[in-house]
């Protein structure tokens, strides 16, 4: 690299944004990888319900999907947000299904 | 005897499947081997220029599939190499002209024939083309390019390997992922404008069978009709040479993932 590129080289290291970006989308569609084709919909859904009753987003919502020989998991975990609507215990629930 | 059949599929277009798929059969070719490579892009035939057999093709892969042609008249024999065929894909019908039983039963030919390598150049996307392609693999080669798409997409595509391949499905032993990154640019990443080897190495959790640097000679040999693993002069020739060594299970250094170093004069001034 010569002066003149040095002098008008930008600091930003494109890559390392592309990197995490792509380590979180594809750790996300591998966890969901041979589910159901109802799963984005469920998602959804049980988001409304909910919505109902606590003030949350679509990324508190994460859905694992899990096939172990002979049976499969599907894993449900919401995060209520802090504060006064989550006052009660707990700000995470975990439902589990076999 | 049984073919080995070897995939060569990515998701995404235009990251070097086709080029990947003629260099790859070449060098198996150029090692000996009896190979036969098979375009399935039914209605975007392409293969056939890359390999500069575009104006010998009389009868096709769907000509075959339907009982018009035999195999003996539809396989293209290579100008340079006596072991090595091609099978085009048909330009006129549309793509549901393949069926499982004649894609089997072509791949079953071929073996009956005494070839020892079958490489299928998949289409892109995860439609029935690809689907056909990757089914009876027993290795593949996931083309990835270092850019965030094509490296999501070839996740996709390792996952379908993993679950919709007729391996998967009888729980015979897994197809063998290749991992091949191509348009690769060391300066780039070098500066941090380009994921590394390292980082779709990790992103994926698979290694690279190879790296093939973004060349001009891609281009040049595309241009020829001529598979760009016969330039021996070039990088890129080079690099797929080295590949094919690997899937052969030949171990050999990857080359051509670091900057040339430069002099002083070159490294005060640039150029």
């Amino acid at each position: 690299m010569g002066i003149l590129d040095f002098l008008k080289r930008k600091p930003e290291a494109t890559a390392t944004v592309a990197r995490e970006r792509l380590r979180i989308i594809v750790a996300q569609e591998r966890s969901t990888r041979g589910a159901p084709d109802y799963l984005p919909m469920m998602r959804n859904e049980l988001l409304e319900v909910i919505k109902k009753y606590v003030h949350v987003d679509l990324d508190a919502i994460n859905i694992n999907f899990e096939r172990d020989s002979g049976h499969e998991i599907l894993e449900l975990s919401v995060t209520l947000p802090e504060g006064k609507q989550a006052a009660k215990g707990e700000n995470k629930d975990e439902a589990r299904t076999g | 005897m049984t073919a080995e059949i070897i995939v060569v599929t990515s998701g995404k277009g235009g990251v070097g499947k086709t080029t990947t798929s003629a260099s790859l059969a070449t060098g198996l070719a150029m090692a000996g081997k009896k190979t036969a490579v098979i375009d399935f892009d039914v209605g975007l035939r392409n293969l056939d220029l890359i390999m500069g057999c575009e104006r010998r093709v009389v009868y096709d892969f769907v000509n075959v599939v339907h009982g018009e042609a035999t195999l003996k008249q539809s396989l293209i024999k290579d100008k340079r190499y006596d072991n090595l065929y091609v099978l085009a894909a048909s330009q006129t019908r549309d793509k549901d002209a393949l069926t499982m039983e004649g894609v089997e039963k072509v791949l079953d030919g071929l073996s009956a024939e005494g070839f020892e390598y079958v490489v299928c150049d998949s289409p892109a996307g995860i439609e029935k083309g690809a689907h056909l392609a990757m089914y009876f693999a027993d290795h593949a080669v996931v083309v990835v390019n270092p850019e965030v798409s094509s490296v999501r997409d070839s996740d996709r595509i390792l996952g379908l390997l993993a679950s919709k391949t007729r391996r998967a499905e009888k729980g015979e032993t897994p197809v063998t992922q290749h991992l091949l990154l191509t348009r690769y640019n060391p300066a780039r990443v070098a500066i941090g404008e380009m994921l590394s080897v390292k980082d779709v190495e990790e992103i994926l959790g698979i290694e690279v069978v190879g790296v093939i640097p973004e060349s001009e000679n891609v281009l040049t040999a595309s241009n020829n009709g001529i598979p760009v693993i016969v330039d021996a002069n070039s990088q890129a020739g080079q690099a797929y040479g080295d590949t094919v060594a690997r899937i052969l299970g030949e171990e050999r250094p990857l080359r051509f993932i670091d900057v040339p170093r430069k002099g002083f004069l070159q490294r005060v001034f640039g150029g």
